[in-house]
């Protein structure tokens, strides 16, 4: 049995994970709920934002905290563009087109990521990226306290958007009903165009946070978007509080599992959880009954 | 990744001027080799320096008037990337043929060269094993296969025996062991031998942890040994890995009596120890290293240096490994193969920077490869065991 200092400090290495695995399943469960599509490019994306943070503090020195601004943007621009140009026009309006294209997308971003930048796992070294915080008898590193504290506000603007400005009206009308909205004069494409970004832009807050104390590959997509399919799911799909609790969740399995099981083993209560949310509450924690 | 851009240029460099070796010269013939390591993937680190020093040797053994008994005839480069895993490694041993080398040297990891040597044994290409310390290597009766250096079980037998030694000289401070160790051949190997050697001298072994490659979050494998609280630590993994681990255990201030390296990937790097001294300070290793008191180890160490590259157990081994090849090549006064693996397996090539004395074969095993023991001591890294090449005395425990 393990110290309760011990769990104390798993469970926070739980909880800030999570939250970077929430702020990614954030993004995916926004796409879901308006687009009703599910983005299998997300993880390359996730991918590709990781490379622009990296390049960004290796060429130009910027810290990846820094580069937020800079980040987070291009994320949106590449995200509107991708859904305006691409995937609306190539998937003709059906929906099992949208997941092929999409498919197509993380595979074609997969691969030039490996052209160009060769399959060399790389990290970057920051003054703080040892710095440790002590929380109880617990040590946390403070990149991944910078990390959970940055998807807690960013999730908070974004439920502040969906709930209180135009846009998220529009949004919300979008996702319950597109022909209404359609008649009430909503530029349909346009708001599918916006959350498709700003799903995206969600992808450059994490990969900013994450990259101090995580590493890029053009395969380390994969993992984070099993993960975060899993956390849309429990959550209800298309739920903003359902992923941020999802999120929170899973990472303190996660990091419990890896405790007791072991490394190779530890995801498995993430399936474990997955499985029996979708036996016993399919619709997830907060998922409307349809 | 200023380091890796200056090291492909030096490398394209190197081999180009390698490859067109006598524009104006008499036609004097070349033998090609095979230079085949991980450069890219999970293990570019440690095959870039490999290729670094296999790219060095064939420099000095060129400058010097090349392979003497073939009249001067240069050696050749061809390099090749075994990208991290045995496939490619297969691949590249295929095309490697396809051209012609005379022999090959590599490829570093021990999952990569059980793939290579067996795959140039199939057109009895001779392979010269820089690093590949899995025992299997060499006991499979491939008669192309020559290891250089020595195999982990000497390894783990020595680093036990010699841990041992130390504890008894101190008092007996330490009882208990935890063995962290990464998934392939090389890590699951040296855990199973330490599981074994250990016990035996009255050790337990509390708990052994694998991992994978890459694994970029260790709190939970520290957390783990916070729990265990053994009294020493042994990690057999490769750099990045290493070096992540003992940071962790750094940042979560978990600090046993002794961390007690077998072949630990960053424990006796000069790279790791300029980067993190704190966490690098005190550190035991049982690695593969160079004779401290030959003159000559210190002048290549110059020269690495003088390159802007840190002067790791990659860059000597794989030198000595091609040099290695190239006495065998003289001796053999011929680029043919077999007449290659029958100089090699009557080698007693001595002239060289290893504290292994002549070299002889048996099986493809060089029977006087031997690792030395190593500790960090301010900022440097010295041999502490065994004593004809101590430069310092131990330090253990190292809280005590």
């Amino acid at each position: 049995m393990f110290d309760s200092s011990i769990l104390w400090a798993s469970v926070l290495n739980g909880v800030t994970t999570g939250a970077v695995y929430a702020l990614i399943a954030l993004g995916l469960t926004l796409i879901y709920g308006v687009l009703h599509i599910i983005n299998f490019a997300h993880g390359a994306s996730l991918m590709m934002a990781l490379y622009g943070v990296y390049f960004l503090k290796e060429r130009l020195g910027i810290d990846p905290y820094l580069a937020l601004p800079v980040v987070v943007p291009l994320m949106f621009v590449l995200g509107y563009a991708l859904q305006r140009l691409v995937i609306n026009r190539a998937s003709h309006g059906k929906d099992e087109n949208i997941l092929l294209v999409t498919l197509g997308l993380s595979i074609v971003m997969e691969n030039l990521a490996l052209l160009f930048f060769k399959s060399d796992t790389r990290t970057i070294d920051t003054a703080y990226t040892l710095t440790t915080w002590s929380i109880g008898s617990a040590m946390i590193s403070l990149p991944k306290l910078v990390a959970f504290v940055g998807a807690l506000v960013v999730s908070a603007l974004l439920l502040w958007m969906v709930r209180g400005t135009d846009l998220g009206r529009a949004i919300r009308a979008v996702a319950k009903e597109k022909h209404g909205a359609r008649l009430m004069g909503i530029d349909v494409e346009h708001v599918y165009a916006m959350c498709f970004g700003i799903g995206l832009a969600c992808l450059g807050a994490a990969a900013c946070f994450l990259l101090p104390a995580y590493y890029v590959n053009p395969q380390v997509g994969n993992g984070f978007v099993l993960v975060a399919f899993t956390i849309v799911v429990l959550g209800g799909m298309g739920s903003f509080a359902g992923a941020l609790l999802g999120g929170l969740l899973i990472g303190v399995v996660e990091s419990l599992g890896g405790l007791y099981l072991g490394e190779s083993l530890g995801q498995v209560g993430i399936f474990v959880i997955f499985i029996a949310v979708l036996l016993l509450r399919p619709q997830g924690f907060f998922g409307a009954r349809t | 990744m200023s380091n890796r851009r200056t090291f492909m240029a030096h490398s394209a460099a190197a081999a180009t001027t390698l490859a067109f070796p006598l524009v104006a010269g008499a036609q004097a013939k070349t033998v090609k080799v095979g230079v085949l390591h991980p450069v890219t993937g999970a293990l570019a680190y440690s095959g870039q320096q490999c290729r670094m020093g296999a790219l060095m040797a064939i420099e000095d053994i060129n400058k010097a008037g090349g392979i003497k008994s073939l009249g001067g005839a240069k050696i050749e480069a061809l390099l090749g990337d075994a990208q991290s895993n045995p496939q490619a490694g297969t691949a590249e041993i295929e095309k490697m043929n396809e051209a012609g080398v005379s022999a090959v040297v590599g490829a570093f990891a021990s999952a990569i060269c059980l793939a290579t040597t067996q795959a140039a044994a199939k057109y009895n290409l001779p392979h010269v094993v820089d690093v590949g310390v899995a025992d299997q290597i060499v006991e499979r009766g491939l008669k192309n296969t020559f290891r250089f250096g020595p195999g982990y079980k000497k390894c783990a037998e020595i680093a036990v025996a010699n841990l041992h030694v130390l504890n008894t000289a101190a008092g007996r401070p330490a009882r208990s062991v935890m063995i962290i160790h990464e998934e392939s051949l090389f890590g699951t190997g040296t855990a199973n031998l330490l599981s074994r050697e250990l016990p035996g001298y009255g050790y337990e072994v509390k708990e052994v942890i694998k991992h994978a490659n890459p694994t970029r979050d260790f709190n939970n494998i520290v957390l783990r040994i916070k729990q265990v609280n053994p009294d020493i630590v042994i990690p057999a993994n490769y750099y990045n890995e290493y070096a992540l681990l003992v940071r962790t255990m750094q940042q979560q201030k978990v600090t046993p009596k002794a961390i007690y390296s077998v072949l630990g990937g960053a424990a006796s790097s000069y790279k790791f120890v300029k980067e993190f001294p704190d966490a690098a300070n005190g550190i035991i290793d049982c690695n593969h290293w160079f004779n401290p008191k030959d003159k000559r180890s210190a002048e290549l160490k110059k020269r690495v240096e003088a390159q802007g590259q840190f002067f790791s157990y990659e860059v000597f081994m794989t030198y000595t490994a091609m040099r290695l090849l190239a006495d065998s090549i003289d001796r053999a006064k011929s680029s043919d193969r077999a007449a290659i693996i029958d100089a090699l397996s009557k080698s007693t090539f001595s002239d060289h920077i290893m504290p292994y004395g002549p070299t002889q074969f048996v099986n493809g095993q060089n029977m006087g490869a031997q690792p030395l023991m190593t500790q960090v001591v301010k900022g440097d890294i010295k041999v502490i065991i065994p004593r004809d090449y101590r430069e310092v005395e131990p330090v253990f425990p190292l809280n005590g």
